[in-house]
């Protein structure tokens, strides 16, 4: 590993002497394009802003380096001996450069910074929808509150492997940026955004959008989007929130209206058809396959892959005696500090799950934790069993 | 200024020798001498671990270390360069050039002074011992939430942030205890006739400072305990399901956060100034108006945190608020800035290293303040807020601000303190090695930042590639640099050219009476200033 590390330094020192071996990259020099309103005034102050500081540090650098080469001892300059403005122009003059500053602080960018932040509260005014988007480590979940869409549900995940951000396989063109399921919204209209989290807090930030807002544990908070042109724009949590704090990446699908009408309509089959899944008998097998699934995407960053954990933050599964114990009393209750309750309620670090996973995906997980893994319980739970519990 | 003859004398005093003598030391210089090493050893410690860490980011894809320890590292590292690289360096110049600067024999609080100091290694060890006791199956290693501890993130880690709760209650004890020094040492212990709008500036600054610590020290100490009772005693400060407020403990947390960034920049605007005269050998521009502008900003910090989380959601008159007295912070800025630079127009310039130091501080700083500037615009906030364009912004203000400040300090005083000349070549060299290192490793993280890439995350989307390898390979460049630094130090320390009392052609002020280096007392008759 470190010799690879050492190769690879060499071979990048090699490129930065060259450097169109750099510049051929694809180098990003300023915020993204922006394809909202509130993106597009946030991009214009930028912008401004830049500029404006850029000229202040330009022209002070001049006089610094003028005073530098000219005011030298080895030029054999006299030392003045004054130490503040005599004369009333010498005032008038130090007063200049302040006045200045005062004026872009709270007038040229001051005004604009102002209106913006109008804009960016301006969260209720002519939504057309509302998404809650909720924030847990290390995922988001998105919630359709109204219109169509409404009961739409579900959690994004990274999709990215594993062996990618381990260096087994080559990485993809967009490494760290994928989910499984990406939030989709309607070009042109505006999403009013509710934002909170389940365990710690999180940022929900999408460059494009110009939209970074805290998610908090038990408090609402809000942004708005009103994507102006259709296409998929991705975004990271900015707010430390654990280990999975760089693997948590949002993306956003903007669809024109009738394609978005057909991924309501798409999604919400879906969800039927899922919720119809609660009601037949599955076999182990069946279990065991579509649990593996869901254990990957949802469990297997704090749990392993394998089942191992990461003691003592994390428990391991394999072996576990809680996994070991029954779940259900003789009248399908469930018991308490069972695996069945651990995974339903959570308890700590480990979130609860009754809400964000439907029947099929509890019943699916527990079966194949309980025997696979190392484990070999024997039973299994039906989606029925879960479904009776809600 | 001027100043009577000073009484200079031989050292017959009784003081223990060898390892005791620094255990049981009430002497000013003693104290200060540890505060630098103590800074000195722990800037190495956090410059390796932001090291390892950039080792980690020169490639996408997860190399050298977990996501967890990654976190560790980002977090203790800042801990360690705020609380015990920047701020000692900054008490162990106040302990060594106060007194000689007022014309006072010593501190007026020796025996608080020696605790003061020896409650950091305490501190220190408790800081990165979980990374040990993680090597032995102890608990899961160091804080990982970032130097911020913010709730609920705080409350659910590992046995890291107990320790490092523990730790910022002594660092904070002995930052209160070195302030209560400094401000009785200031106010008492002065030459005659050296009023407060005589004293050096030097002094202005670190009053601030002392000051600043007292207000806002125990805030932080509060708002940690909030978070350990929190996390052991059933209580729900900072937790909704029990009535509490995560945002609170930003509030709390930042309330001394903010000041903290001027505690550590006062000291260095103190002397700064005094660097800048002596190799232009003219007097200071504009002391009064620096004074009144120090306190301006001293004042302003206290009521400005908020701007650290506009994104969290507030009023708009809160975002206002704070937007616009963040933005007024640049006006005393402005006038510093004018002034320092005004002290060296129409002088007569040499460039030793404490004057390259002092003209690069200038340049860079200056790129801290104006992107400072940029950020305290609630809209473009959201935009910059936790994104690499604030950590390249924040180390511009911190290490060309605070770091290459103090070096200037250290190259400008060595000479006095050890009484050698150090190497002119190999500083000449630590600085333009440094300079351009540092610009190197942060240019890259501005664009780093605007292009996207959220910091504290160990890993990244390959478009953020390039500038994270020039990045890396510069920090370690800069990292590289600073061993120059130390062996020019210790052989300083050693030996060398002989260092004459003035040491400086172009040397102001009381310490440059003394012999070099200073006797043991410093002032045993106090210098009549006229």
């Amino acid at each position: 590993m470190v010799m690879e590390f050492i190769r690879k330094t060499g071979l990048f020192l090699m490129l930065a002497l060259l450097p169109s071996g750099l510049l051929a990259q694809e180098a990003k020099w300023n915020l993204p394009e922006p394809v909202t309103p509130l993106a597009r005034d946030i991009f214009q102050i930028h912008n401004q802003f830049m500029l404006v500081i850029f000229i202040m540090f330009v022209v002070v650098l001049a006089i610094m380096i003028y005073s530098i080469v000219k005011h030298r001892k080895s030029r054999g300059h006299q030392p003045a001996s004054f130490t503040g403005p005599t004369t009333r122009s010498q005032i008038a003059w130090t007063l200049v450069p302040f006045a200045i500053l005062l004026y872009i602080d709270f007038i040229l960018m001051g005004i604009p910074a102002v209106h913006s932040i109008q804009l960016m509260e301006d969260t209720k005014q002519g939504a057309a929808m509302v998404v809650k988007v909720t924030g847990s480590q290390w995922r988001w979940q998105y919630e359709y509150m109204d219109g169509d869409a409404q009961g739409i549900k579900f959690l994004s995940n990274l999709s990215t492997p594993q062996d990618q951000i381990y260096n087994q396989q080559e990485k993809g063109k967009d490494y760290l940026l994928e989910v499984d399921n990406p939030m989709v919204i309607p070009v042109g209209e505006k999403v009013r955004v509710l934002l909170t989290a389940s365990d710690v807090i999180h940022n929900w930030w999408v460059p494009a959008f110009g939209s970074a807002r805290d998610a908090i544990p038990g408090f609402l908070r809000e942004t708005w989007v009103q994507a102006e042109k259709p296409g998929r724009y991705r975004g990271q949590c900015k707010e430390l929130c654990g280990k999975g704090h760089g693997f948590m990446p949002i993306v956003v699908d903007v669809l024109p209206q009738e394609e978005y009408k057909l991924w309501v309509a798409a999604k919400q089959e879906e969800m039927q058809a899922a919720s119809a899944g609660a009601d037949k008998e599955w076999t182990m097998e069946e279990l065991v396959s579509h649990g593996k699934g869901v254990y990957e995407k949802n469990c297997a960053v704090c749990h392993q892959a394998n089942g191992q954990g990461l003691p003592p933050a994390f428990p391991a599964l394999t072996g576990s005696k809680i996994v070991a114990g029954p779940n259900l009393d003789a009248d399908g209750r469930m018991l308490v500090d069972s695996h069945l309750d651990r995974v339903w309620n959570g308890k700590n670090i480990m979130p609860g799950w009754k809400d964000t996973l439907n029947d099929v995906d509890i019943a699916a997980v527990i079966t194949y934790e309980r025997n696979a893994l190392g484990n070999s319980v024997g039973d299994m739970l039906q989606p029925s069993q879960i479904k009776a519990l809600r | 200024m001027s100043y009577s003859a000073t009484a200079h004398h031989d050292e017959h005093h009784d003081h223990p020798t060898g390892i005791m003598r620094w255990f049981t030391t009430t002497n000013h210089k003693d104290i200060g001498t540890m505060y630098l090493i103590f800074s000195l050893i722990m800037f190495m410690v956090g410059g390796f671990m932001i090291l390892a860490v950039r080792a980690e980011l020169f490639q996408p894809g997860m190399q050298l270390m977990q996501p967890e320890f990654y976190n560790q590292l980002i977090g203790v590292h800042a801990l360690i360069m705020i609380f015990a690289a920047l701020m000692p360096a900054a008490t162990g110049f106040a302990n060594w050039m106060l007194p000689l600067q007022l014309g006072a024999p010593d501190m007026a609080l020796p025996r608080l002074n020696n605790w003061g100091f020896w409650l950091l290694p305490p501190a220190a060890i408790l800081l990165t011992l979980p990374f040990a006791l993680a090597l032995i199956g102890i608990g899961d290693g160091a804080i990982a939430t970032g130097w911020t501890f913010y709730a609920p993130l705080s409350t659910q880690g590992g046995i890291g942030v107990d320790f490092a709760i523990f730790a910022v209650h002594i660092l904070g004890i002995s930052s209160v205890m070195g302030s209560i020094n400094v401000i009785v040492t200031i106010f008492n212990m002065r030459a005659p006739g050296m009023t407060l709008m005589k004293m050096p500036i030097f002094a202005w600054g670190w009053l601030i400072t002392a000051f600043l610590l007292i207000a806002t020290i125990p805030v932080l100490a509060g708002a940690v305990t909030m978070l350990l009772t929190d996390r052991h005693f059933g209580t729900h400060f900072f937790s909704a399901a029990g009535g509490g407020d995560p945002i609170l403990f930003q509030h709390l947390f930042w309330f001394f956060g903010h000041p903290e960034v001027y505690i550590v920049l006062l000291p260095v605007w103190g002397f700064m100034p005094q660097i800048l005269q002596t190799f232009s050998r003219k007097p200071m521009y504009g002391y009064k108006a620096q004074v009144y502008s120090l306190w301006a900003i001293g004042v302003l910090s206290l009521v400005v945190w908020a701007h650290h989380f506009f994104t969290v959601g507030m009023p708009i008159p809160a975002l206002v608020y704070f937007m616009f007295s963040t933005m007024a912070i640049s006006l005393p800025l402005a006038v510093l800035f004018f002034c320092w630079i005004a002290t060296i127009w129409r002088g007569s310039m040499t460039f030793e290293t404490p004057m390259l130091f002092a003209i690069g501080w200038i340049i860079l700083f200056g790129i801290g303040g104006l992107t400072g500037l940029v950020l305290a615009d609630v809209a473009a906030d959201a935009q910059y807020h936790h994104t690499y364009f604030v950590v390249a912004h924040f180390h511009y203000t911190l290490f060309a601000g605070g770091i290459m400040g103090i070096m200037a300090g250290v190259y400008y005083w060595l000479p006095k303190m050890t009484g050698h000349m150090y190497s002119e070549t190999l500083g000449k060299w630590h600085f333009w090695l440094t300079a351009i290192s540092f610009n190197l490793t942060f240019i890259p993280q501005f664009f780093l930042g605007l292009a996207g890439m959220p910091r504290r995350i160990p890993d990244y989307a390959l478009q953020f590639a390039d500038f994270n390898a020039v990045s890396t390979v510069a920090a370690f460049v800069l990292g590289l640099a600073q061993l120059i630094f130390i062996y020019n130090v210790v052989q300083c320390a050693r030996g060398g050219k002989k260092a004459t009392d003035r040491v400086w052609e172009g040397a102001e002020g009381l310490e440059w009476t003394l012999p070099s280096p200073p006797p043991y007392h410093s002032f045993t008759v106090q210098p009549v200033i006229k």
